[in-house]
């Protein structure tokens, strides 16, 4: 249950407050602006020092709406958040926190109902019961109406990796998700069936998935929300159905005498299934002793940033013919004591029309109305937090 | 959202000319009259933009309530936007000015008859935020109607408004008959009207502890699990809390609730996993683990566990204490996942301290090379804390995992207790380890094993067998009975502050305390919040049922020194003077007292024992605990043992000092009978275990009307303890510290120190299960520690307890109810005795009557909180059965008030 939500901009305002269950004093914040100060970097503030911000419950929409809201837009936009809001909770209950749902009580604004809205005196305020929230499948709206009937599933997996110096997998897994963007009319019931379904047992859906259908016969069964949604997310871990696609060999070592270290990476292609791999990068973060790098590359550029010491290689293309080195020496801080920890390698990478699990979707069949919709499958394959001890 | 964000960043562009950040521009001084002409103009256009205005001041915490009349004036209208940012104001601000806000009733009476559903709702909803109580009583007839409305969408809109009239007018709410309506929404056929009506109906029942509220029965449980299937993700989140606190039949209830509730696992929604995960655990406890489905279960609740820690860090920490608790009650469910909870480098801080405790709670023979692995990895990153706290892990899983050295140790060990039986097993061991070991450390430990035996056998001995101090993976744990609560509070802020509700959450309101419910086949009873409340006359008293673990402790220390009795005991209240003689033995004077020490605490642990009354005579008023406390410094500490007159006694330690006197006389009269205030033996609260090293052992007691709680702080680890500081939770009587806790000095390693804290009866209340039960925080510098203990509910016994006989034959016949009846066994005392001693603990008698050899003592008592408690007395000459009957207007006291009884008549 929510008493209270307070937002907080960096010099320490507090831009907008809201109360449902009862008013609690602002100086509750004070708890959290000194754990802040406690811990130096907001990023390292543990959530429970955030106690009227994130809660357990709230903090799906918190991270969806206002985390990635700056703060001049919810200025900008103040009497719609608070709206919002308003919809959103009732006596501290989350009801209604279904985009759909909220877009058909609260419009969201844009320049052309503006416009409309200024010639005409209407509002944004829809004056009509959301049809959805009160009927068996809350999430979509009734009377939707497209005069191109599409429907499009993107399968994007990320790598989780951490592979050790000796280039032996630690750890891996794959954060699978399946993004949909829908938009048929009317009330199209999808049906979505795999090849392989028996890689995913880890499984987590949309409220609009039937899981009675899926646990009988590994199919999704649906009526989908409109427009864009999450339709699954899915987890495979078994050691042996994660496929690692390129390999590093790297050696990074700073010297005892002198105040100097040398560094050497390779990247190549392992597991790629055949495609290539593309948007290939490699973040180091240096020991704070490294003064600067004298670096050279056959393929792509390097920066080094000297505030943060990040050390960041853009090859972009893999090319397995000709295989992306990064060479050349450290120069550290005269003086300082050789670097007591090894810098781990960040990789970034993406490759395209391929889900690395070998995930596949077999067909997308429609029931319940007459047309026939444009349907696409896209593939992704990226790294999530793919690391290289050193 | 991100559609909303992306949305609102496109209309940013157009300049501010199109947003509301215009409405912060005007900070002039005219401003609220510039607002004020504007909501009184003829165009709604403008009147909007005015109302805008003022709500934007609002929501930045300005004062607009000046406007308040203005605002009001643009209620009626038919646009739906203006409305609503009117109802937003008036929410705010009603309460400031409630005089106007009656203004708005008929509006809002009129909204609530409106066609359109939307307006009948929002006018419902409103009307609930409004929190004054001229309002409530015109609310009720709008919300009878809305809460029978056709529209879905506005019953269950009503359902909530019905939670927050209650908790504006708690008794209004009941006269008009709404929970019952509530409740019957329980089976409405839309699945949203139902999670509404159980999540205001659980709200209701929260600060109602005992109300039979949601009173859950197998019917209800099917119609909630039936409209699980079908509502939304946040109604799916209070139908799920709610039932977790259902208690059901039997296993296969159990099973058959578990088996429908596992498919919410898969749900997007993190909070439903969370939720549904705890229902899980909590049914779990029934199912017998023998059972195939408990297997079934156990696997499918790992991968949603693990999928939650894919979220963003701030999701990922609250699943991580969740996980941290499950894995200390369940470490089978996740033995297999070790992996996920490996540590990547840009992981912020707390996910990385977090991650690095479960592994170490996961660590066994299984796995222990892997975690080593990986704890040496993390021994070389940067973050100096991180570093700490894995290299210490790295301790921790060398505790865990067995040795060949502990083998050999434990060998010499056994040759320096025993060296004629097992000279020879000793020599074949030292052999193997410094001759065929290949490994240095044991081959090292042989040799020095080896020449200790052969050069001085004796220091060997003091070597190998020193006591050593605590070290333990276990110190790190969660108290179990806390545990058990926070496992009910699975995806709640207290699981993830791991800390119970009632500690962090402020207001009057009562917080219940949430058990596990017992595992089925083991002969727990399941408890029912009545089962202690009602006072059931029983012939012995049962164990009081939270209490168990503690007991248990209590138990399992005196294990082997205890003689035979029945299982049934109460709590170990003793006799002076053998309490004196444990202290003693704890001060270091056991040269005194010899070996006989040992039989004489076995005897006072445990009060059932039939123990003769003349055998041990101390003086009046003398308190055991005493006798511990003052070691030293007071020429008391002969007292406990031989028998100085009773004028030695410094007057302050008569209970009350105007009854000392009395006592004098009963001494004197040749009664030979103690009649000292009653005060339990110090019991241990906090084991060492349980207290990374600090042990608190402690009773209660009542002198000159003053509450004690005393206590031995025993510091068992290796380090000094300082900053000691002690906290209590809200409690039936409100008891509470009346200063801090007073340890000046730092409390070094084996040593103890006796605290008195005073108390008083000032603090919060709320009421605990048993009554007497106090939920107590102790800080130090090393961390903070939970346990609960139980006073003597004596100590609440005031001295101005005596009633005028009048009055007691009054308020006697005046107390309707029935008086409840109980048999204290193997009491030989005297009715003259027994109410001296009574009288020593502030029980007093007001009259006595003989009927035909019995003994009928009429007695009174007042609690601190002002409750009256009369008692029947009836001792018949030559038997040692006594009865008692209490009548109180606040029954629930009676069997607390029984237990202090039959301790002070026992003691």
């Amino acid at each position: 249950m929510i008493h209270s939500l307070f937002l907080i901009n960096n010099t320490r305002d507090i831009f907008l407050e809201k109360h449902w269950k009862s008013v609690i004093g602002r100086s509750v914040c004070d708890y959290f602006f000194e754990a802040r100060d406690k811990a130096g970097d907001p990023e390292n503030v543990p959530p429970s020092c955030r106690p009227l911000i994130t809660t357990s419950s709230s903090s799906r929409y918190n991270s969806g709406l206002f985390r990635r809201m700056l703060r001049t837009l919810i200025k900008d936009n103040v009497v719609i958040v608070y709206e919002l809001l308003e919809e959103m909770l009732d006596n501290g209950f989350p009801l209604a926190t279904e985009s759909n749902v909220l877009k058909e009580m609260i419009k969201p604004p844009n320049i052309l109902r503006t416009v409309v809205n200024t010639l005409t005196g209407s509002s944004n305020v829809g004056d009509t019961l959301p049809t959805g929230q009160l009927s068996i499948v809350p999430w979509r709206r009734a009377g939707v109406k497209y005069s191109n009937n599409e429907a499009y599933f993107d399968v994007i997996e990320e790598i989780d990796a951490i592979i050790d110096k000796s280039g032996t997998t630690v750890f891996a897994e794959i954060q699978g998700v399946i993004e949909a963007c829908v938009r048929l009319s009317g009330m199209p019931d999808l049906t979505l069936s795999f090849m392989n379904p028996r890689l995913l047992d880890d499984v987590s859906f949309h409220p609009c998935v039937r899981f009675k259908r899926w646990e009988a016969e590994h199919v999704l069964s649906f009526i989908p929300p409109d427009g864009n949604f999450t339709l699954m997310t899915y987890h495979v871990s078994a050691q042996n159905l994660v496929a690692i696609p390129v390999y590093v060999k790297q050696s990074i070592n700073f010297f005892d005498s002198g105040s100097s270290g040398r560094l050497d990476i390779t990247i190549g292609p392992k597991q790629t299934m055949g495609k290539t791999v593309e948007s290939l990068s490699v973040t180091i973060p240096m020991p704070k002793t490294v003064l600067s790098t004298n670096l050279t590359a056959t393929q792509g550029s390097h920066t080094f940033d000297l505030a943060t010491k990040v050390l960041v290689w853009d090859i972009g293309k893999l090319n397995p013919q000709k295989l992306p080195n990064l060479k050349g020496s450290l120069s550290m801080q005269s003086g300082a004591p050789k670097p007591e920890e090894n810098p781990s390698l960040n990789i970034d990478m993406k490759i395209q029309q391929l889900a690395i699990s070998g995930l596949k979707v077999n067909r997308l069949d429609m029931y319940g109305e007459k047309y026939k919709p444009f349907k696409g499958v896209k593939y992704l394959t990226k790294a999530g937090k793919f690391q290289v001890r050193t | 959202m991100q559609e909303w964000a992306n949305q609102l960043c496109e209309n940013r562009q157009f300049g501010s000319k199109m947003t509301d950040s215009k409405y912060f521009t005007t900070t002039k001084k005219g401003e609220i009259f510039e607002l004020k002409a504007e909501l009184n103009s003829d165009k709604k256009e403008k009147k909007k933009e005015a109302v805008k205005k003022v709500i934007a001041s609002m929501t930045v915490g300005k004062d607009v309530s000046a406007l308040f009349p203005d605002v009001v004036n643009c209620m009626q209208t038919d646009n739906l936007e203006l409305k609503k940012l009117v109802y937003l104001y008036l929410m705010n601000y009603a309460k400031s000015q409630p005089d106007m806000a009656i203004m708005a009733v008929n509006t809002f009476v009129k909204d609530c008859e409106d066609p359109n559903p939307l307006i009948r709702a929002l006018a419902v909803r409103t009307m609930g935020c409004i929190r004054v109580d001229k309002i409530t009583e015109y609310l009720c007839e709008p919300l009878r109607k809305c809460l029978k409305d056709e529209d879905p969408y506005v019953r269950k809109t009503a359902a909530v408004c019905v939670a927050k009239l209650h908790d504006i007018n708690a008794q209004l709410v009941e006269d008009q008959g709404f929970l019952d309506t509530l409740k019957d929404l329980i089976s409405d056929s839309n699945p949203m009207v139902v999670a509404n009506a159980v999540a205001a109906l659980s709200e209701i029942a929260e600060s109602h502890p005992n109300s039979n509220l949601l009173d859950l029965n197998p019917q209800t449980i099917n119609k909630l699990l039936t409209a699980l299937n079908e509502c939304t993700e946040w109604g799916q989140i209070f139908i799920l809390d709610c039932l977790a606190n259902y208690t059901p039949r039997d296993d296969r209830e159990s099973q058959s609730i578990c088996e429908r509730v596992t498919p919410r696992l898969s749900h997007a929604n993190s909070a439903v996993v969370l939720s549904a995960v705890k229902v899980l655990m909590k049914f779990m406890e029934m199912l017998p683990k023998d059972l195939d489905y408990y297997g079934t279960l156990l696997k499918k609740l790992a991968p949603p566990l693990v999928t939650l820690l894919s979220a963003e860090p701030e999701l990922q920490y609250v699943a991580l204490r969740n996980i941290n608790l499950i894995v200390q009650r369940r470490p089978e469910i996740l033995k297999h996942e070790m992996k996920v909870f490996f540590v990547k480098y840009n992981d912020p801080i707390y996910v990385k301290l977090e991650k690095l405790d479960i592994m170490i709670r996961l660590a066994s023979q299984a796995n222990i090379a892997q975690v080593l692995a990986e704890l040496k990895e993390y021994a070389t990153e940067v973050d100096v804390d991180f570093v700490r706290k894995a290299v210490r892990a790295i301790g921790r899983c060398a505790i865990k995992v067995e040795v060949q050295l502990q083998l050999l140790t434990g060998i010499v060990k056994l040759f320096l207790k025993k060296p004629t039986e097992t000279q020879e097993l000793v020599q074949q061991v030292l052999s193997l380890a410094t001759q065929d070991s290949d490994n240095p450390d044991l081959r090292d430990r042989g040799y020095i094993y080896w020449r200790l035996l052969s050069t001085d056998p004796v220091a060997a001995k003091e070597v190998v067998l020193a006591e050593k101090p605590l070290i333990s993976e276990e110190t790190d744990l969660i108290e179990p009975t806390l545990l058990e609560e926070l496992i009910c509070h699975i995806g709640t802020l207290a699981s993830v502050y791991h800390k119970p509700p009632s500690a962090f959450v402020e207001g009057s309101r009562g917080v219940q305390h949430k058990r596990l419910p017992g595992s089925a086949g083991s002969g727990e009873s399941v408890e029912s919040p009545e089962a202690a409340s009602a006072a059931v006359p029983e012939p012995t008293p049962s164990v009081i049922p939270s209490q168990e673990d503690l007991l248990g402790d209590l138990l399992n220390l005196n294990l082997d020194l205890t003689p035979p009795t029945s299982s049934t005991a109460p709590p170990p209240p003793s006799s002076g003077l053998q309490m004196g003689a444990m202290d003693l033995l704890g001060g270091g004077l056991d040269s005194l007292m010899g070996d006989d020490a040992e039989p004489h605490q076995s005897v006072c642990v445990r009060s059932d024992t039939p123990q003769s009354p003349l055998q041990s005579p101390s003086p009046p008023d003398y308190s055991p605990t005493q006798l511990g406390g003052d070691l030293g410094a007071n020429p008391t500490i002969g007292a406990g043992f031989g028998a100085p007159p009773p004028a030695a006694v410094p007057p302050s330690f008569t209970a009350p000092a105007s009854r000392g006197l009395d006592d004098l006389f009963d001494l004197s009269g040749g009664v030979g009978m103690p009649t000292g205030a009653y005060c339990p033996a110090k019991t241990v609260w906090l084991p060492a275990m349980k207290g990374k090293g600090l042990e608190i052992s402690g009773t209660f007691t009542r002198r000159s009307g003053v509450i004690q709680m005393e206590m031995t702080l025993t510091n068992k680890a290796m380090s000094v303890m300082t900053d000691f500081a002690i906290q209590f939770n809200r409690n039936s009587f409100g008891l509470a510290p009346a200063g801090p806790l007073q340890v000046l000095t730092p409390l070094s390693p084996n040593q103890s120190i006796e605290v008195a804290l005073p108390l008083n009866t000032l603090g919060p209340v709320m009421k605990m299960e048993p009554l007497n039960n106090l939920q107590v925080a102790v800080k130090n510098n090393i961390d903070v520690f939970y346990f609960s203990c139980q006073y003597p509910m004596s100590v609440l016994f005031s001295e101005d307890g005596k009633m005028e006989s009048k009055v007691f034959l009054v308020t006697w016949k005046d107390i309707p109810n029935e008086e409840s009846q109980f048999q204290i066994k193997d009491c030989h005392l005297n009715s003259d005795a027994a109410s001296n001693k009574l009288q020593g603990s502030n029980v007093f008698t007001i009259a006595k009557r003989t009927v035909e050899g019995q003994d009928m003592l009429y007695q009174s008592l007042k609690l601190t909180n002002g409750i009256w408690v009369l008692a029947e007395l009836k001792v018949q000459t030559g038997s040692p059965v006594f009865t008692v009957s209490l009548k109180c207007r606040a029954p629930e006291v009676s069997q607390a008030v029984f237990q202090s009884y039959e301790a002070i008549l026992k003691n």
